[in-house]
This record gives C-alpha cells, structure tokens and sequence, in this order.
C-alpha cells in the first residue's frame, strides 16, 4: 500500500512551561494522523504533557554555507557573553 | 459458573480476542507509524484483558489468569462474534475497531460507576485507552470515508458487511440481568441509542451510507463462535499448550 503522505517534525513539551524539545519526525498525510502518529511514537512512556507537529517543509532553515556568516562573528566579542559577573553563592542553575 | 465469573470474562475476552487481531498486524501494518499504533492498541487491550483475567481467576479459586487465556477452548469464549473477524485489509480492521471501540467507551464509562469496586476500577482504568482508540478508528474511518473513490467503496463493503454483528453489544440475557439487578453490570440495551448516535454522524462525515438492518449474528457471549475463533486460539495459544511448563 502507498499514499501520498508528507514528514512531519514532532516537539514534545516533557513538563507544563518547559520549552518544546524536537524529538524526531512522523509520516502522515493530514494533521490528525500527524499528531497521532507522533503520540504513538514518542509519547507512550509518558514523555510529555503536549505535542507539536510542524510540517518539515514549512520549517525554514539557515544553510550550512551560511554557518560562517551566520555564527563565526559572535566569538571574539566576549562581552556578549555574561562571564565578567561575579556569581553570588547562593545562586544555583546559571 | 458463578455469574460475576462469566460476565468478567466476558469483558476480558473481548479485549483478548481483540488484541490477538490487532497483534496479527504488527510488521504487516500500511505504514511504519500505523503498524506501531496497531501494535500500541494491541498492547493496551492485552492489559485489559489481563486485568480483567486476574480478577476472574480470583473469583475462580482455582485457575490462574494464563490458565484462563491459553487453555480454554473456543466453545468457552465469551467474546462478541465481531472481535473474532478476520482482519481483511486495512479499512475492514478499521471499520470493526470503530464499531467495538463507539460501545466500549460507553460500557466502560458505565461499568466504572459499578458496585464491585474491582471491575470499576479495572473500567475506569480502561476508559483513558479506549478514548484514544475510538479517536484513532474514529479519524481513519472518516479519513478512508472522505477519501478516494475505493478508499470509500472498500470500508463501505466492510461496514455492510460488519454490521450484522452489532446487535450483540446491546443484548441482555440471564447474566447481565442479574449483574445490573445487583447494581454490579451494565445495562447495554440503554447504550444502543447512544451509539447510533455516535456510528451515525461518523458516518455521515465519513460519506458512508448507514446499512440497513439485516439478520443479525449473535451468540459469542454464549460460546458459539466461527472456526475462526479456533483458528486463533489455536495460534494464540500454541506455546503454552506445546510446552505446559514453559517460563519466560
């Protein structure tokens, strides 16, 4: 059997105001079964509190030939990075 | 047979009986994704019926719950004759899912209110899975319904085809009589309203026409089933009966 079906990227919410983490993809061939196939793939050993499903093809992505530009530019301005803060030492998770 | 002994069994038959089909599917289902949903579904209902069993084998005394799953023969299954349908293609598994899974999600939301707090909770817990199944025979159905020319001609031919063995969900007999008399089972004739209600308007949104009635076909709560009860059995309980003592 073959039919016309489209990937889907599947993000998982593990906890409730937790971000939305991508956790691989689905074949489907309308939203339902997207998100379907999404619960039944990678929800069923209680992973998450809620699922997105987002067409692959309507997900914009930069190119590799553009990583250089893209990216390099952030590493010799250090100040960009918070690391001249002193950390309190109460202060946990930063 | 204690009465509370053949209505639990009932239940857990169904969802064994049923299982066992939607486990024939696995590696064989249409995509990869629907073979592991199928083999999901299987999954679930196996842990019905072993619930279920568990409890039977406890008002039994003496049969454990495997007992009870591999060494009965067909005659005493107590499972409707829809469950035991052969799969055929996809659609017809789909069709027969829509149909037992509409009334199971009212039995089961019925039989969590019951007294006897042991198929209550087994109910209650089994409400949540099928909720999901019912949702996913549910889309597929309209899904196929609303499809292409044969998408919609193949489950039509199955539903007509399925619809004979319907009637059976909502007979009453001596047992369940005497289980809704004690507030402990299911009164399933007031059920019946409902699931039309439900099977009609998803068929209405599905473009499938409602079959008309026709000779219905009862008798599996009774034990009397097709051969192909026995041809199931006869797989699902190979191992067991081979070899009496195998562990795993």
């Amino acid at each position: 059997m073959t039919y016309k079906s489209d990937i889907w990227e599947v993000f998982i919410q593990s906890k409730n105001g937790l971000a939305h983490k991508h956790v691989g993809n689905v074949h489907a061939s309308d939203k339902k079964m997207a998100l379907d196939n999404a619960r039944d793939l990678y929800t069923r050993r209680n992973e998450g509190s809620c699922i997105w499903v987002v067409k692959t093809s309507h997900i914009v992505s930069s190119e590799s030939e553009d990583s250089e530009s893209f990216f390099d530019p952030a590493n010799d301005k250090v100040y960009r990075h918070p690391t001249f803060y002193k950390m309190p030492d109460g202060a946990k998770h930063i | 047979m204690s009465t509370l002994l053949k209505y639990t069994l009932r239940i857990a038959d169904n969802s064994l009986i049923l299982g066992q089909r939607m486990a024939e599917w696995c590696s064989k289902g249409p995509t990869l994704e629907e073979d592991i949903a199928m083999s999901n579904i299987a999954l679930d209902l196996f842990g019905q019926a072993n619930g279920f069993l568990e409890y039977a084998s406890k008002i039994d005394g003496q049969k454990t719950a495997d007992d009870l799953a591999f060494k009965r023969d067909a005659s005493n299954f107590y499972n409707f004759c829809l469950v035991e349908v052969e799969n055929g293609h996809f659609g017809n598994t789909m069709i027969r899912s829509l149909l037992f899974d509409t009334f199971y999600l009212l039995f089961y939301k019925e039989l969590s209110k019951s007294q006897d707090e042991n198929l209550s909770a087994l109910a209650f817990k089994s409400l949540k899975e099928i909720k999901y199944h019912f949702r996913h025979s549910q889309n597929w159905i309209i899904r196929l319904g609303d499809g292409t020319k044969e998408s919609n001609k193949k489950v039509q031919e199955s539903l007509n085809n399925l619809w004979k063995y319907t009637d059976e969900f909502f007979e009453i007999d001596n047992v369940d009589q005497i289980m809704i008399d004690q507030k402990i089972g299911v009164n399933t004739s007031l059920l019946k309203k409902e699931w039309t209600e439900i099977i009609e308007s998803t068929i209405n949104e599905a473009k499938l026409i409602k079959p008309s009635t026709i000779k219905m076909i009862t008798g599996g709560r009774d034990g009397k089933h097709s051969n192909k009860l026995s041809s199931l059995l006869k797989e699902m309980q190979y191992l067991p009966r081979k070899y009496p003592n195998a562990k795993w």
